[in-house]
């Protein structure tokens, strides 16, 4: 594939300083995102796995802007985002939107839900009867009856009929990306996969770009083309679905997947298991964070941080002379891929 | 038709009804509408304070004597007495006409104080707490300094300093009111902020102005009306005291607290008389204090 | 936490600068100066510039400021317009006066409240938890200062019991004429103290029992004793501090039942003061109870945050 990618980010980083003490001193730094790089592509759905605390709720935030980062670059549809003459906020928010895990505190409880969906085009200048009526075919959209729900409250509504408010609500501004931070995970198994097969069915409809965070790795499987695995603030890997479920090349990734029981008795999974403590986001190890917890790691580990997949191309700007970012690769961040890093295991 | 549980919950209803129902939206001021519906205190007591209102705004209407007008001959007449029921005050005016005025200015001095408050304290709070940061300091540690006098005091000092008054009454009561209204609307405004719907209403591009019409005031309004109602009838008492230490309304205005102090020789001699200014401030203060509970408890529907 | 009560200290000292300003500002605004006070209106325009030269009254507000605030630091309190005498001894003795008022009437009414409101809500929705919050909101309503009236009314016309009016012998209540003097006084001061503590413990408490804790606490087989010990540990923060912002009223807010039954307090000297355009008197007498107002609540603050870890930020 050589299209330009919808989204792209840089070395995003964000650190928020905690104070304390006599005078609110700083006292301490956590590293939430630290250097995070990748792509998404039109039409696919990107998948972000990882334990909590690792940074991921943090990232789509940043990708909303609704916090700052401290580094680095978002570049949407080849606009620079947040710099003058690229995309400007409002802009983008009517591109971008996100659902949020908690459906009863996304919603406000005094608002009827047809007017929680058509807040955002009213704000945007639509007419307040075209922003009811587009809430109601919405409504539709997402399987809910526009007569019975179209003035019910929040504190009427289940827990999976609210999240399809939700879902509504961000597509009332008709983005091109959607951004599920923990969708499905508040909700119960078979009420989760109504939602998730609801929301498979707007990408097609709508020819939507999903983001898909969450922490649950057999949902992430089912939902996503591509998927990026994260630990404590950086990219571990990323890679096509089957190729990094199959075939995982970063420990910490095997790791996860061999948390999950196997279905299948022929291929019971026999690697190390995860050792040593999780390690607090304000004080990472040096060079490679997963070193206190790698079966694998060494010297080299902790002096220096292994790249992504090598060197990390440049960002693709509309009109500008830099060559189109390279086809979905499988990269890991670990030095026993990386020929000559010095690790024994390295080829 | 509905038919009501014992324990105070919302009525039962039949299948079209609660179709019905479904399809208008059960929004959360109804919930509260309905709640007061069952409370026969609340009712009872709104409706007295209602009486009481609507006595001291039509008071020409139902009094026939001049409330400023006294007569050596008629002092300190006992209730029942014919063409004064109420009997009369120590200079010889009909008790039931001061009564009646007295109600408007005690009442004036109770709700406007407060009303003003609420406008310029209520603002202020909720512009602190959803912006934060500087101005948020800057408000609430300014309101720390007024906090730092206890409530009558304050109104004291500025009257003492400033002069007896009405006017200087109510200015008076409306600085002593305006940090508790700022310390609350802030606090509930900070709340409010940190919710997940503001981010997400925020997410969608909308600017400052819309979200605090559409989220914040409809979340934010309810407490501090609550809040508000509970102050006025600390401002009634503080009012009438103030008047009972000679800062407040002047004589000859017939003012609840002032009738106190200028009946209190009288205690003596003919002491329902004495006595009746005071339970009429204890009754419209309750009554308020009973109102403003009422609706608070109404409106702590755990949704 | 003493980090915690250091920091709340420090956090103090503007304010009272802050209460100084408000104060000094209440001063100045009152409409004319000492030498319109004391200078006749007919006297020539030099002799009243003369007189505001020497006293300093010419001089712009912030040195005046200053210097009023070196002298209120420095332990001088002014000379009252009308006594000719210090007011810092003065003020001390009544303040004491209304001291001696207050800690038995803060004791009463906490005790009063806490008790009635915590049978209030252990009993919650029964006969007796309707008397007990209509108390309450009795004591929250009434006007105290009426209140004291009709006492007066009662025991001292009426019974002839007590004594009207005054304090009695000076000093610390040791004998029973002392006592006879106080009773009423603190009994009507007490009203409010036991209306508010009384309708916040028995929302407070509960609230908590409300919480699922309590319910594990119970199934866990404690003997009621010590759920109830558990509870108050729960409900004290709040109502610790809403106590201490009590006691803080009752100092600053005692005049109007100082008025009624002619007690030497603070509040009577206040009142003298307002009645006379003593304006010096006045306003060290609301700088020092504004000072200790805010003191107790530092105090109160740093009591909520050794009880209730939560706090310490």
């Amino acid at each position: 594939m050589t299209a330009a990618p919808l989204l792209a980010t840089r070395n995003l980083r964000k650190h928020f300083s905690l104070r304390g003490g006599l005078l609110h001193r700083v006292q301490a730094v956590v590293q939430a995102v630290d250097g995070v790089s990748f792509e998404v592509h039109a039409g696919e759905t990107l998948g972000i796995v990882g334990e909590s605390g690792c940074g991921k709720s943090t990232t789509a935030r940043l990708l909303m802007r609704l916090v700052t980062p401290d580094a680095g670059d978002v570049v949407f549809d080849g606009a620079p985002v947040g710099r003058p003459g690229g995309l400007g906020l409002r802009d983008l928010r009517r591109q971008m939107q996100m659902v949020f895990q908690d459906s009863y505190a996304s919603l406000n409880p005094r608002l009827p839900a047809a007017m929680s969906i058509a807040y955002g085009p009213l704000v945007h200048g639509v007419p307040r009867s075209s922003a009811l009526k587009r809430a109601a075919g919405l409504l539709e959209a997402v399987g809910l009856r526009p007569e019975l729900f179209a003035n019910r409250y929040p504190h009427e509504l289940s827990g999976g009929q609210r999240q399809r408010i939700n879902i509504a609500r961000a597509l009332a501004l008709e983005p091109r990306l959607l951004i599920l931070d923990e969708a499905v995970s508040a909700l119960d198994r078979s009420i989760g996969a109504q939602v998730l097969n609801v929301l498979i069915d707007l990408k097609r409809r709508f020819n939507l770009t999903y983001v898909f965070i969450s922490h649950d790795l057999d949902v992430v499987q089912f939902v996503s083309d591509r998927v990026m695995v994260m630990y404590l603030g950086k990219v571990v890997e990323i890679g096509p679905v089957e190729e990094v479920y199959g075939h995982p090349r970063h420990p910490y990734t095997r790791a996860l997947l061999s948390a999950m029981p196997s279905m299948d008795p022929d291929h019971r999974i026999q690697q190390a298991p995860l050792g040593g403590d999780p390690p607090n986001p304000i004080n990472p190890p040096s060079g490679c964070r997963f070193r206190t917890r790698c079966a694998f790691a060494e010297d080299v580990c902790a002096r220096r941080e292994p790249p992504l997949g090598g060197v990390p191309g440049p960002l693709t700007v509309r009109g500008g002379l830099t060559p189109p970012s390279c086809s979905p690769a499988h990269d890991a961040a670990c030095h026993m891929l990386v020929p000559g890093s010095g690790h024994t295991r390295a080829a | 038709m509905a038919t009501t549980p014992a324990d105070g919950a919302l009525p039962l209803l039949l299948p079209d009804e609660a179709l019905a129902r479904a399809r208008a939206g059960n929004s959360y001021w109804k919930n509260v509408w309905e709640r007061l519906r069952e409370d026969k205190v609340t009712i009872a007591v709104t409706l007295v304070l209602l009486a009481i209102i609507l006595l001291a705004v039509f008071a020409p209407l139902v009094v026939w004597h001049d409330p400023l007008v006294g007569s050596a001959f008629t002092r300190l007449k006992p209730i029942g007495t014919e063409r004064h029921w109420l009997g009369t005050d120590e200079v010889g005016r009909d008790l039931w006409a001061r009564m009646v005025y007295g109600g408007r200015l005690s009442l004036l001095c109770g709700v406007l104080p407060v009303f003003l408050a609420l406008l310029a304290g209520g603002s202020l709070g909720i512009l602190a707490g959803f912006t934060g940061g500087f101005l948020n300091s800057a408000i609430m540690r300014s309101m720390d300094v007024l906090y730092a006098f206890p409530s009558i005091l304050l109104a004291i000092a500025i009257c003492g300093i400033l002069g007896s008054g009405l006017g200087n009454t109510i200015l008076a009561l409306t600085v002593t009111f305006i940090p508790p209204m700022v310390r609350i609307s802030e606090s509930v405004t900070a709340q409010v902020r940190s919710l997940d719907f503001v981010e997400a209403a925020r997410a969608s591009g909308s600017r400052t102005l819309p979200l605090l019409r559409y989220h914040v005031l409809n979340n934010v309004l309810g407490p501090i009306l609550v809040f508000a109602a509970s102050l006025i009838s600390i401002s009634m008492i503080l009012a009438a005291g103030l008047s009972f230490l000679g800062l407040g309304a002047t004589p000859p205005h017939p003012e609840w607290g002032l009738m106190l102090n200028n009946l209190r020789p009288a205690i003596w001699v003919a002491p329902m008389t004495a006595a009746l200014p005071g339970v009429m401030i204890f009754l419209t203060s309750m009554s308020f204090n009973l109102m403003s509970d009422g609706l608070r408890q109404a409106m702590d529907v755990r949704l | 936490m003493w980090v915690y009560a250091l920091r709340r200290l420090l956090y103090a000292i503007p304010i009272l600068l802050g209460v100084s300003l408000v104060v000094f500002s209440l001063i100045r605004l009152a409409p004319g100066d000492a030498a319109d006070l004391l200078i006749p209106p007919e006297a020539p325009k030099e002799v009243a510039a003369a007189f505001r030269a020497r006293f300093g009254l010419d001089q712009p507000l912030h040195v005046q400021y200053v210097k009023w605030l070196r002298q209120v630091l420095s332990g001088y309190l002014g000379v009252s317009v009308v006594s000719n005498r210090a007011v810092a001894g003065d003020l001390f003795n009544a303040l004491g006066n209304t001291v001696v008022l207050a800690v038995p009437a803060a004791l009463l009414g906490f005790t009063l409240g806490v008790g009635l409101g915590a049978l209030s809500a252990f009993n919650r929705g029964t006969n007796l938890d309707k008397v007990f919050s209509a108390t309450a909101i009795t004591g929250v309503s009434l006007p105290h200062y009426w209140m004291g009236i009709v006492l007066v009314a009662v025991f001292s016309v009426v019974l002839n019991a007590l004594p009207a009016q005054g304090m009695g012998p000076p000093g610390l209540p040791k004998t029973w004429e002392q006592l006879r003097h106080l009773i009423l006084p603190v009994v009507t001061l007490s009203l409010i103290p036991m209306g508010v503590v009384s309708r916040l413990v028995r929302a407070s408490v509960l609230e908590i029992l409300s919480h699922e804790f309590v319910g594990a606490l119970q199934a866990k087989g404690l003997w009621r004793r010590r759920v109830l010990f558990h509870i108050m540990k729960n409900a004290a923060p709040s109502v610790l501090a809403v106590m201490g912002l009590q006691f803080g009223y009752l100092l600053g807010g005692s005049i109007l039942v100082e008025t009624v039954y002619n007690w030497p307090g603070s509040g009577g000297l206040m009142n003298l003061a307002i009645f006379r355009r003593d304006v010096p008197t006045l306003s060290a007498t609301i700088l020092v109870i504004a000072a200790i107002f805010v003191l107790i609540n530092v105090l109160v603050d740093v009591l909520q945050a050794v009880i209730d870890p939560r706090i310490r930020r």
